[in-house]
């Protein structure tokens, strides 16, 4: 057993070095049974997560928000309000607990590090000519070391769709490696954008490919397209990720992102991480929803549970 | 032949435009038909639809509003046999239809006569404006089924406030056909939901929810069930209307306070040219 999963780890070390031993391995990996997979999500989203459960569930859940702003209209005032909510999510309630990370342009970066310098809270840039991904190489990289000289801790990468598409595997993995160098010591979030590859199969080779680069964190989508993140998808991922630790003894993280707008929608995906990779990933360190008005129903129902009445969204900040 | 089978009506919410069961699936029996018991969870699904209504319907004109309203009373006309037929008198249903012309006609006319040009001692034109509180909460009176229903709702929203009615316990019939009614008249869903079941459920967190604006007694009878509402109100200081006395007549003309209570007053300073 020992001796399969060493020579395993070291087969797949090797794969990037050349453009058929990747295909080979990419294209080898069991095909996703869509309509099981479609059902089992659906299945697991029928849990019914009540009380003491549900305090624990959205505790969890606020730690696990990467509250993200990536618009064209940001300012250093929004991002810098964002990021004080980000510390003290409900004012009126010191035991409510701060969220995982803020998730900014790369312009943002400074703005936010003066306010979360010195917390616990992190600080993820969104890098490589986000959300296309469609820039030279050098362009690139100099986003992403750019990201981390103004104060990022996480570097949320976008893949070359377009390259990954048309079956150039290797470019893909060159690209991550590449920017895996640039980042140093931040995490490294790998954005599949799993909205584009079409097929269940594609998200399945896509999160491998991601994993074997070196990818801290596998996220699904850049939420600038119309398909986000969905049940299913996480579904695929969460495999992906548990079968990846079997094979290497690495432990990577992952993240769905966008179209996650409510609580019942965010414990629906804990019960899943629950179910299919277990406890090991319920923590803001391996698991992380990329949300901004989540956020804003986690407190609601978080002030629903303490004070015994509903709560409205004039009592929260708008962001 | 066979004899045909048929078809029993199941008679469910409507909440947002649309007719759903309660979320718990509980019914109860009235009339030999089954309806809809609605949940605290119903309630709270049927804030949030009205809420989203509300930017619509406060944003439309007057004169829109008023034509709405008037929708509505046609489409009554138009199904004054049915109400008949679930036990409704024929002079309420023309009572009803008449009462939806006549707040109909008040939507472009109560900011004249409750609003207007302040006299001020400078510069200034001041004027005030009546505005809608936003989210009213109403309980309709147990009887007149139709034109109790009718009587509650139509000054609430009039004026562009949105509403959360939970009908009469006993009588919800009427109540869910008057919802068919709606649904055809343009009305834009969420401005007007209904919460069949029991009162002494939903009132509660309606009364204490944040979101909600105002809050409307008119069918309580349980004079301690009244006092706890208001007092759960007080939180978020809701606008209030008490409850009406036991004998209250329906068929009296109403008067303007039940659309001057759910209004919001605004106030304008306006420098005059030299």
């Amino acid at each position: 057993m020992t001796a399969t999963a060493t020579s395993a780890r070291s087969d797949l070390s090797e794969l990037g070095r050349s453009e058929t031993a990747l295909r080979t391995f990419l294209h080898g990996l069991p095909g996703v049974d869509q309509v099981g997979a479609e059902q089992r999500a659906a299945q697991l989203g029928t849990r019914s997560i009540k009380t003491t459960a549900k305090a624990q569930a959205i505790d969890l859940a606020i730690r696990m928000v990467d509250l993200t702003t990536l618009e064209g209209a940001d300012t250093p005032g929004k991002v810098r309000a964002l990021a004080a909510k980000a510390l003290r999510p409900d004012p009126a309630d010191p035991s409510c607990p701060h969220v995982g990370a803020v998730c900014v342009y790369p312009a943002m970066v400074p703005h936010v590090a003066e306010v979360l310098r010195g917390s616990k809270v992190h600080l993820a840039s969104v890098a490589t000519a986000f959300p296309s991904g469609q820039a030279p190489l050098e362009v690139k990289l100099a986003d992403t070391r750019a990201a981390v000289e103004a104060g990022a801790d996480e570097i949320d990468m976008v893949i070359n769709r377009g390259a990954f598409l048309a079956g150039r595997y290797q470019e893909v993995y060159e690209e991550i490696v590449a920017t895996k160098a640039a980042s140093g010591d931040a995490h490294l979030k790998v954005i599949l954008e799993t909205g584009e590859l079409a097929t269940y199969d594609n998200v399945r080779r896509a999160s491998w490919l991601a994993m074997l680069a070196g990818g801290d964190f596998i996220k699904t989508s850049t939420g600038k397209v119309p398909v986000a993140a969905t049940l299913p998808v996480t579904l695929v991922m969460l495999e992906a990720v548990r079968d990846f630790r079997a094979a290497t003894g690495r432990q990577v993280g992952v993240k769905p992102a966008g179209g996650i707008k409510t609580t019942k929608d965010a414990i629906k995906y804990l019960v899943m991480v629950n179910e299919t990779v277990g406890p090991d990933w319920l923590d803001p360190d391996w698991f992380r929803f990329g949300a901004s008005s989540l956020l804003n129903d986690l407190l609601m129902q978080r002030t629903k549970l303490t004070t015994g009445t509903y709560s409205g969204p004039d009592y929260f900040t708008l962001d | 032949m066979s004899e045909r089978v048929a078809v029993r009506k199941t008679y469910k919410l409507f909440i947002g435009g649309k007719f759903p069961r309660s979320e718990s699936g509980r019914s109860y029996l009235v009339q030999d038909s089954n309806v809809s018991l609605a949940s605290r969870k119903d309630a709270r699904d049927a804030v949030v639809a009205a809420r989203a209504a509300v930017k619509g319907w406060a944003g439309a004109t007057a004169y829109n509003r008023g034509q709405i309203l008037y929708r509505i009373a046609e489409m009554l006309e138009g199904r004054r046999e049915q109400f008949v037929a679930l036990g409704v008198p024929a002079d309420e249903v023309d009572a009803a239809i008449d009462r939806w012309v006549w707040y109909a006609g008040w939507s472009d006319k109560l900011p004249q006569v409750y609003g207007g040009a302040n006299p001020v001692a400078g510069p200034y034109f001041n004027l005030s404006a009546p505005e809608p509180t936003g989210v009213v909460a109403v309980v309709a009176p147990e009887a007149p089924a139709l034109l109790g229903l009718v009587s509650v709702i139509a000054p609430a929203i009039v004026t562009g406030n949105t509403v959360v009615v939970a009908t009469s316990p006993s009588q919800p019939l009427p109540a869910v056909t008057l919802a068919e009614v709606l649904a055809t008249s343009d009305l834009p869903g969420g401005v007007v939901n209904l919460l069949t079941g029991r009162i002494t459920e939903t009132q509660p967190t309606l009364a204490g929810h944040m979101d909600v604006n105002a809050i409307d007694l008119t069918g309580v009878t349980d004079a301690e069930l009244a006092v706890d509402l208001e007092v759960k109100a007080a939180q978020n200081l809701k606008r209030v209307l008490r409850p009406a006395p036991a004998d209250h007549d329906w068929f009296t003309d109403p008067g303007i306070t039940r659309m001057t209570t759910l209004l919001e007053t605004k106030t304008v300073w306006h420098p005059k040219g030299v």
